[in-house]
């Protein structure tokens, strides 16, 4: 198969792009917390040029507190989000219809030679549907009852193939590791930055300034430091968002291409991916903190309407339009290469 | 000296990496296989079932229903060989699709709800074979093409690597292109 070495270059990359993450992570936590550091330490050398701040109090904190939270939010966060939608485990169907989506899932973790992931159904009639987990054993697929009931056999059977793609390209072990980093990097920066404001700012302020204007050549490095130091802690959460969001784009058309890869079937995601365009609604159900993972943006923003420079940035999804026209493409290849021969 | 015991080291280490890459390519082709052989059961299983429940409303379709039950048994006594394999399990496909097509003219076996869990059953088996076979068809390709590139070719003997047959549709009613007939003429009953 010539989509082979596609798949384990995908594999590899994500490998590679999630050992980026958690490096420029450890980086990012070692500057919030060392930075401060830094600055505490050129602030507090007296006249005779002796520093009183020596332990890195901050920073050890800093890293125990960032990696205690995002280990708690890496292992717990698939089920949370599960949670937080409302999903239910399908596990003995009672309708034709939930028979049939337990046979497609199952039909599609054979063609990508998976283990079954577990089914969730979230009762919503917006049709959508997402992926998560840790890895391609423990995964998770979940589909709104709206798209059992949209789509035929054929169409629910391309999303799914779309959700499965997420899941062995790894897709879902980097976005749920993404989401947990991300998170964390929000919350301190956030917690931070109000400690610096509040009481505890003034008390660290104080120290600063008084100890700043004795020292001589340490006053001018500390203050370098703490105004980069600030600017990260107001950044950070800004930029890694951004860089989450630029990398859950272009995930998607590799899913798309994945998924008629396991389906030979690209008219029928095409189909699919209209019919979801089609039903207006926003996905009430499903919230911010898990659009990334959807097939089709939950919440309907106009970001994703567009390609463009603004829409590369704040949307989480590729324009519909142009995934459909992708796939159309692909649909005509395969009819023109399949007429030949008969 | 050391230059040679480092050009020994590195030839070492490449015979055994290229040696397990070509060993973890076997085992997988022989799982996907298995997994053909799982789905290939599933369907022999529920055959009888289906046969028995639209038994009493097809009076006339004993041959249809009969070509299922023959192709069944054929399949399940042969051989664990990959041609025979292919071989009947290609007829049984041949013979479940007639039966599905003459199924549709009967109103009354269409709308039992019985009727329709099984139709899914099967048609859902139907697609596990043939994303299974898809499967089966893209590790071994792999397989056969690790096997024969240099310079991995060179430790296939070691491996006891050798070309694992694909499964291609045989079946000549299988490849043609279904001949829809789009004039409204009364059709003959066949």
């Amino acid at each position: 198969m010539s989509e082979a070495p596609n798949l384990f270059a995908q594999q590899a990359k994500n490998r590679r792009q999630t050992a980026a993450w958690i490096a420029f992570f450890v980086l990012f936590f070692a500057w919030l917390g060392f930075g401060g550091d830094v600055a505490l330490y050129f602030g507090s050398i007296d006249e005779y040029g002796r520093a009183h701040y020596t332990v890195p109090w901050m920073g050890i904190v800093v890293f125990i507190i960032a990696s205690l939270v995002a280990w708690n939010s890496w292992s717990r966060g698939p089920k949370r989000i599960l949670w937080s939608t409302g999903a239910v485990e399908l596990t003995t169907p009672r309708t034709t219809e939930e028979k049939q989506l337990l046979n497609v899932v199952e039909e599609m973790a054979i063609a990508a030679g998976l283990p079954r992931p577990k089914v969730y159904l979230v009762s919503d009639p917006d049709p959508n549907a997402f992926a998560t987990g840790h890895g391609p054993e423990t995964a998770t697929i979940a589909v709104t009852s709206g798209l059992v009931q949209t789509l035929n056999r054929e169409e629910l059977q391309a999303v799914v193939g779309h959700e499965m793609a997420h899941i062995r390209n790894l897709d879902v072990r980097l976005m749920t590791m993404i989401a947990a980093l991300v998170g964390v990097i929000v919350v301190l920066s956030d917690g931070m930055g109000r400690m610096f404001r509040g009481g505890g700012g003034r008390g660290l302020g104080a120290l600063l300034g008084g100890r700043g204007k004795k020292g001589g050549g340490g006053g001018a490095i500390m203050l370098v430091v703490l105004v980069l130091w600030l600017i990260t802690l107001l950044l950070a959460p800004l930029i890694s968002r951004l860089m989450a969001m630029a990398i859950s784009r272009n995930r998607e058309y590799l899913a798309d291409a994945t998924s008629v890869q396991l389906t030979r079937n690209p008219a029928a995601l095409a189909a699919a991916l209209q019919k979801i365009e089609a039903a207006e609604t926003p996905t009430t159900s499903i919230r911010g903190g898990a659009a990334h993972l959807c097939i089709a943006d939950p919440l309907g923003r106009t970001a994703n309407l567009r390609e463009g420079r603004l829409a590369d940035l704040f949307g989480t999804h590729p324009p519909m339009v142009k995934r459909i026209t992708i796939l159309r493409g692909m649909a005509y290849q395969q009819a023109k290469t399949a007429a030949p021969g008969a | 000296m050391f230059p040679f015991i480092l050009v020994v080291v590195v030839i070492v280490i490449w015979v055994v990496v290229a040696y397990n890459g070509l060993i973890a390519l076997k085992n997988q082709t022989v799982n996907a296989w298995k997994q053909i052989d799982v789905q290939l059961k599933r369907r022999h299983d529920l055959i009888p079932n289906l046969v028995s429940t639209v038994k009493g409303s097809m009076e006339f379709e004993k041959e249809t229903l009969q070509a299922v039950i023959d192709a069944r048994s054929k399949a399940m006594s042969g051989g664990g060989g990959v041609r025979d394999t292919v071989a009947a399990e290609g007829a049984l496909t041949g013979a479940l699709g007639k039966l599905f097509v003459v199924m549709e003219q009967y109103p009354d076996l269409k709308s039992s709800q019985n009727v329709r869990d099984l139709q899914e059953e099967l048609s859902s088996t139907e697609n596990k074979i043939a994303f299974a076979r898809q499967l089966y068809n893209d590790v071994a390709t792999s397989y056969n093409t690790k096997q024969q590139q240099f310079p991995t070719n060179l430790v296939a003997g070691l491996a006891k690597a050798q070309i694992a047959e694909l499964w291609e549709i045989e079946d000549q009613a299988e490849r043609a292109v279904p001949q829809v007939d789009l004039s409204l003429k009364p059709k003959p009953q066949a």
